[in-house]
């Protein structure tokens, strides 16, 4: 398979997942603002600081309100990770694969991007929002399903999976590098207000509430929700699952050693803290830890199989 | 109201299907039979079904605009086939060969001893000024000496019924999968009409192109690495690229896909590392090959290829430099290729052609231009041409004007009155004018498409064929009706 085909079957997949990860959060937000009192609530800054945007952010816009932030989320082509942006680059990249990727998935992107191009001038009120994000989801859901259903399990659907489960899993860590803060017990013990809501928000934001619920019976504690989205097996959002899933992938591909040894790494790395009785500052440490990692990650893969240069000519 | 036959007009023209009787040519009986048959809802039906298909099948063509960059538009396909006697065709299948041989023979003497040149049968000054012949290219001897591997040449039928050669396209031509894709969505439309005729079929050409590019390879191995080199998906053909990559197992790369090794050797980067590639099938013209050898602005491009492929190390197809032939001045010449080189008489007549650049068919241009059609030697497309009976008085002299200024550039042709052929227009049958692409492959052996690619103008009284302007395509059927 070209470098080049793979790098963009890569960064489609990775497009496709920010956009629908971007959704969920704008929803699952709205969600929590409704149910908290004024004084407790976190307002939308969270959200700027989970995608890391901050700064552009206010290169752009003075005034951090809720219109500014999921506009900037939402549609502002500044902002290469808005979904409108990501969903933009998914399309250009899925029009060079077209000879990889089967057409009702070229067609179901296409149409997407006719979607949210149609949509946006009014899809963002407070009024329409919830029904645009959630049909968003829904289109890309079709996208993926139509992937999964038919593409040929090869090393271009290997390079699909890397980029979906990685960019899920430094999704999931931005969003427990964030969101945690200040749910976790101060030094003096003390538990914040309205924890229990708040934890179930950080659950749905990842649409892990559901599942949470069949494992985990009993009070929501933050041990075990950290515990369940970085480490469980199981569930397919948690950081664990998606490091194994991409090791996995990396087995079927050539010449990979070097980089299952580093997904390897990371995965002992995630094993490396007790959970049960987290402070902010050791799981901050953590999360660090982790994101440095998956950056690491990729940057070996890209090295690896997207940018062969001249030097590789004697080795094979 | 089923399709009214007794309507159709075919004076001033030769129609394809119908003679000026009225009555339908032997081989498009059944099939004329047939179509009265058929209710007006029968017909948008197989109509609609046949645009479904096509849009399914994601048959387009890309079209680039500034609101909306670049899109895909399906490329508009009448579902009334145009029919050619197998007994006719063959014929025209050994005055393609005849063609295509003396063209090859031709570029090869260009590149090396001239000798077309020293026996005084083609003007140097002709040659010194052809826009695409490569000094790069002197010398080099490509496998089997031949330099268009794949060339499609555009017949058109005048009012005498006969069949004349209009251009070779000895670059980069396109229009093949339409050819193979038409006949798909035939087959899926109108399966009854297949059972009446011995239609022959058009599928064989994905082998045969993959024959002649595997017997191109330098390497001798039992899967030569073949490539099908795109500019990308801006390019109008992109389809087609991906497409011919698909149906011939071969890899569909850009230019930053590959890489010139320092043993010469040309490279395509993949996961598992650098891989040798043998054959190039390069859909980008010559200019942008090489940014080290052509244009250095290049970025489509590989730095090296035109090194690399002097040196045997891969084969270009088609080679550099075979755009020679492409000029409509040289083409004048290739009756005379064909007795020069194979002492044989030209099968398929040209279209006549005065040749400015002499003086006397200059003068006879000049005195009538208001009768021809002027064209300049390297345009293709349409582009640059002025049809002397539509233009005005002052775009006749700014020709004039032109051609006084630069004899060598300029040809000029009759007015020919394309043929037609019944076309389905709302729910009735209208003549519409129409051409016909074959593709002739030459590697180790020649094979020419049973047929081709047939366009059609499908605005009324229009005879511009392209795409982007209004054109379709149809089914094109050599039938054999000595079998059954």
């Amino acid at each position: 398979m070209l470098s080049r085909v793979a790098e963009r079957i890569y960064w489609m997949a990775r497009y496709l997942e920010r956009a629908e990860n971007t959704a969920r959060l704008i929803n699952v937000n709205s969600n929590l603002l409704l149910d908290l009192p004024k004084g407790v609530t976190p307002g939308w800054m969270p959200l700027i600081e989970i995608m890391g945007d901050k700064e552009v952010f206010h290169e752009l816009y003075n005034d951090a309100n809720e219109r500014n932030i999921i506009r900037f989320l939402a549609s502002e082509p500044k902002n290469s990770s808005s979904i409108s942006m990501s969903l933009y680059l998914a399309r250009e990249n899925a029009r060079t694969l077209r000879d990889i990727i089967p057409s009702e998935c070229w067609e179901a992107i296409n149409d997407l991007h006719d979607f949210v191009k149609q949509h946006l001038p009014n899809g963002l009120s407070r009024k329409n929002r919830f029904t645009f994000f959630q049909d968003i989801i829904g289109q890309i859901q079709k996208v993926t399903g139509i992937l999964e259903g038919t593409m040929l399990r090869d090393s271009g659907y290997h390079f699909l999976r890397i980029g979906t489960y990685l960019e899920r899993a430094d999704m999931t860590s931005r969003i427990l590098d964030v969101r945690s803060g200040n749910l976790l017990a101060n030094d003096a013990g003390d538990l914040p207000p309205f924890e229990h809501i708040q934890w179930i928000s950080v659950l749905s934001s990842l649409s892990a509430y559901h599942s949470f619920r069949q494992e985990i019976r009993g009070i929501i504690r933050s041990a075990s929700v950290l515990h369940f989205l970085l480490r469980s097996e199981l569930f397919p959002r948690s950081f664990a699952h998606c490091v194994n899933e991409v090791r996995n992938c990396l087995r079927d591909l050539p010449h990979s050693k070097k980089l299952q040894e580093i997904a390897g790494h990371l995965c002992e790395s995630l094993e490396s803290v007790e959970l049960t009785e987290v402070k902010d500052q050791s799981l901050y440490l953590l999360i660090d830890q982790l994101q440095i990692e998956l950056a690491q990650l990729h940057n070996a893969i890209a090295k690896d199989y997207f940018s062969i240069e001249r030097k590789n000519v004697a080795a094979h | 109201m089923p399709i009214k036959w007794k309507d159709y007009q075919t004076q001033d023209f030769y129609d394809e299907l119908i003679r000026p009787s009225g009555r339908a040519r032997k081989s498009a009986q059944k099939l004329c039979h047939y179509l009265s048959k058929l209710s007006d809802e029968d017909l948008q039906e197989r109509k609609t079904a046949s645009d479904l298909s096509i849009k399914s099948m994601g048959i387009t063509f890309t079209v680039y605009t500034e609101e909306e960059g670049s899109i895909d538009r399906a490329w508009p396909f009448d579902p009334v086939p145009r029919i050619i006697a197998k007994s006719e065709w063959d014929e025209i299948d050994k005055g393609l060969r005849q063609r295509v041989q003396a063209l090859n023979h031709f570029i090869n003497d260009l590149y090396h001893d001239q000798k077309i040149i020293k026996e005084g049968i083609l003007p140097e000054e002709l040659l010194k000024d052809s826009k695409n012949f490569r000094p790069q290219c002197i010398g080099v001897n490509p496998p089997y000496a031949v330099w268009a591997h794949i060339c499609g040449s555009d017949l058109v039928r005048d009012k005498d019924g006969k069949m004349y050669v209009l251009e070779d396209n000895l670059r980069v031509p396109s229009g093949v999968s339409y050819m193979l894709e038409n006949r798909h969505v035939m087959k899926r439309v109108f399966p009854e009409v297949f059972d009446d005729y011995n239609i022959l079929p058009v599928n064989e050409y994905p082998l045969q192109l993959y024959e002649t590019l595997a017997s191109l390879s330098p390497r001798k191995i039992a899967e030569p690495q073949i490539v099908v080199l795109t500019p990308g998906i801006y390019n109008s053909a992109y389809f087609e690229h991906s497409y011919l990559a698909q149906q011939i197992g071969a890899e569909l790369v850009e230019g930053i896909d590959m890489i010139v090794g320092e043993d010469d050797c040309v490279y395509m980067k993949t996961i598992e590392g650098l891989t040798r590639v043998d054959v190039i099938y390069r859909r980008i013209d010559d200019d942008f090959l090489d940014p080290e050898a052509f244009n250095p602005e290049s970025v489509l491009g590989v730095p090296g290829l035109m090194r690399a492929w002097k040196k045997g190390k891969v084969a270009l197809a088609n080679a550099p430099g075979a755009g020679v032939a492409d000029d409509k001045v040289i083409y004048a010449f290739v009756p005379k290729m064909i007795q020069y080189y194979l002492n044989e008489e030209a099968i398929l007549p040209n279209v006549p052609t005065y040749v400015c650049f002499y003086k006397e068919d200059r003068d006879y241009v000049l005195e009538n231009i208001d009768k021809l059609v002027i064209k300049p030697a390297n345009e293709s497309g349409g582009y640059g041409m002025l049809i002397g009976p539509q233009a005005n008085k002052t775009e006749r002299e700014k020709f004039k004007r032109l051609i006084r200024r630069d004899p060598r550039n300029y040809i000029a042709q009759p007015m020919l009155t394309l043929s037609t052929t019944p076309t389905l227009i709302g729910n009735n049958v209208e003549p519409r004018h129409l051409d016909l692409r074959p593709f002739i492959l030459s590697g180790n052996k020649t094979f020419v498409t049973t047929g081709g690619l047939t366009r059609v103008a499908l605005r009324k009284g229009s005879t511009v064929v392209n795409s982007s302007q209004g054109g379709g395509s149809k089914d094109t059927w050599i039938v054999d009706l000595e079998d059954k």
